[in-house]
């Protein structure tokens, strides 16, 4: 429902109650305290995601079971505080995923974070909800999605990716 | 039209004590609000506000005037052409060139380096030639450069910069040989703010028999220019950094160099005469402005010379100096503040980190509250790499700023540390 990204702050000279509502609670907690954070020493799949407008740069490691499910994932790497906390909620959320459950997550999150999708039907998302705001932050949308971009790629059997393409 | 002196230039000869509000008059934009705040528009090293003038001189010139120039006889086209020329003339007299003719009208300082690199490049680089550029410049003063030397076979060489952010002139003699051909400098770092003594290196330059290129994008709006002190065979500027419109810049260039460069684009308004078996081209400097050229934007470019010239550059410059340090000495005072580039002579231009809060967040948090800066890499990803950084934030004045404008900034810091305490 790109109705809403229409119906925004087009023009921001409106009053609002300020940016820092982005940064809700959950998000500069995981900033401050990243799960899953740092390199997995058996990873067997491993992709970097690279946003160079912002120099975020994230590496995504990953260990899939037999039943290819992610068994053990980890990231690291540096960037703004919607990029850290949004990739340390990622590797929260799919921990026990198989590849095909996380490439759905990351279409609804993808529609989440651009406004397209209505967060209370989607229950799935789960804590991801926390970005629902994001796509009144045209310039922030990147940040969240970057971890996201570079954990597909991993799947797909590794590989840099740019949010420049 | 636009001849009259402004509100403020007016009261910048009688009245000095109301001269800030009166040239805060002449820029509409700055009555707006942001997110329900008064504007605090310290972003004008991306591009500066538009005076009323500049903006009217592109409205007449589209309501009142439009034809195109150099070629009708009738009056309307006749009238554009004057103006057209009137600009060339005006930045003639800002640049001190010698002559009209060495003042080509581009797009902007992106494609007027462009024009250097693929015209002159090709016609005088050869395998092994050296091209020099600083450390600290714009991409659009590498990037031509490295797919000129991928083209020509040529090496490109770095003159590196200190941590204060100035250029490390001990290093000029080793960089610098016989071999180089060209030296591709900025007179003011857009990411750093770090004033280049230019004259200094063109001497050296010289001494290797090498041609200097000055961007001067950054510095255009903040000091007077002059070519022949400067000692430059080539120099570049936006109109959009000299309140002026997007879309319009210029390349100078010494008369004996001009006229030797071929031209990259072909077309209208570009040749002599044009037959199947071969077409003449045409003198300067309409030789190098292929196509109908941005004559709107010329003419408001030309507005904007005669504003920026209406206030004196000794009046930009006391004022823009008394910002820097007032925000210098403002953000210093914050503890957590890290000041990137803190050489002797700068523009005003601040670029800073904030303990180890990402400068996009800190960029989010102050656009709320009005603030608007510039965060990121500021097109200069060498100078990050330099100082280790992925990104910073940038505070750039002009001198319709305020003391309150840096007060809102040094509040925004505040609250975004608030935020991420």
């Amino acid at each position: 429902m790109s109705d809403s990204a229409d119906s925004g702050r087009a023009d921001s000279g409106q009053a609002d109650s300020g940016r820092a509502e982005l940064y809700q609670q959950v998000i500069l907690e995981h900033n401050r305290s990243p799960r899953n954070y740092g390199p997995l020493g058996d990873a067997t799949y491993s992709a970097e995601g690279d946003n160079p407008l912002c120099g975020d740069r994230y590496t995504i490691d990953l260990r899939l079971d037999e039943d290819g499910k992610v068994a053990a994932i980890g990231f690291y790497g540096a960037g703004c505080a919607i990029s850290k906390a949004s990739a340390s909620l990622m590797t929260e959320t799919v921990t026990g995923m198989g590849a095909d459950e996380v490439t759905a997550l990351f279409e609804h999150f993808h529609d989440l974070v651009r406004g397209r999708l209505d967060p209370s039907r989607h229950a799935e998302l789960g804590k991801l909800q926390v970005f629902s705001g994001i796509w009144e932050y045209p310039a922030r949308v990147k940040c969240a999605i970057l971890s996201w971009h570079a954990l597909s790629s991993a799947l797909a059997g590794g590989g840099a990716v740019t949010t420049e393409t | 039209m636009q001849s009259g002196s402004t509100a403020a230039q007016r009261a910048a000869v009688d009245h000095p004590a109301v001269v800030l509000t009166a040239v805060r008059d002449d820029f509409p934009m700055l009555d707006r609000l942001v997110h329900g705040q008064p504007l605090a528009y310290l972003d004008n090293a991306a591009t500066t506000l538009k005076p009323r003038s500049v903006i009217q001189a592109v409205a007449d010139h589209y309501q009142e005037e439009v034809a195109n120039i150099h070629r009708g006889v009738h009056y309307l086209s006749q009238r554009a052409t004057e103006r057209y020329e009137a600009t060339r003339e005006r930045v003639r007299d800002l640049l001190g060139a010698r002559e009209p003719e060495e003042i080509i009208f581009t797009s902007g300082t992106t494609a007027a380096i462009n024009l250097v690199a693929q015209s002159w490049g090709d016609a005088n680089l050869n395998k092994g030639d050296e091209i020099v550029v600083t450390e600290m410049e714009h991409h659009s003063n590498i990037v031509p450069w490295q797919m000129a030397c991928r083209r020509r076979g040529c090496v490109l060489r770095v003159l590196p910069i200190l941590d204060d952010g100035s250029l490390d002139l001990e290093a000029v003699q080793r960089v610098l040989s016989p071999r180089t051909r060209l030296l591709a400098v900025t007179l003011a770092s857009n990411a750093l703010g770090t004033v280049v003594p230019v004259p200094t290196l063109a001497a050296a330059a010289r001494e290797h028999g090498a041609v200097v290129l000055v961007d001067a994008a950054q510095a255009v709006a903040h000091t007077p220019i002059d070519v022949q002190a400067l000692d430059c065979d080539f120099l570049a500027f936006s109109g959009h950094k000299l309140y002026g419109p997007t879309g319009v810049g210029v390349l100078y260039g010494r008369r004996e160099l001009l006229e030797e460069m071929p031209p990259v684009a072909g077309g209208g308004d570009m040749i002599r005469s044009v037959a199947f078996e071969g077409s003449t081209y045409a003198e300067l400097p309409n030789r190098l402005e292929a196509g109908t050229p941005n004559i709107a934007g010329v003419i408001g470019l030309g507005a904007a010379i005669d504003y920026m010239q209406g206030l004196g550059f000794d009046w930009i410059g006391t004022r823009e100096r008394r910002l820097l340090h007032a925000a210098t000495e403002a953000l210093q005072a914050i503890d957590t503040v890290r000041v990137i580039g803190t050489a002797a002579d700068k523009a005003p231009v601040l670029s800073f980190v904030v303990g180890d809060i990402h400068p996009h967040d800190l960029g989010t948090i102050a656009d709320g509250e009005g603030v608007a800066i510039r965060t990121g890499h500021h097109c200069a990803q060498p100078v990050m790499q330099r100082f280790g950084l992925p990104a910073t934030a940038r505070a750039s004045f002009a001198f319709y700023n305020t003391e309150a404008e840096i007060g809102a900034l040094t509040r925004a810091i505040h609250r975004t540390m608030e935020v991420f305490a």
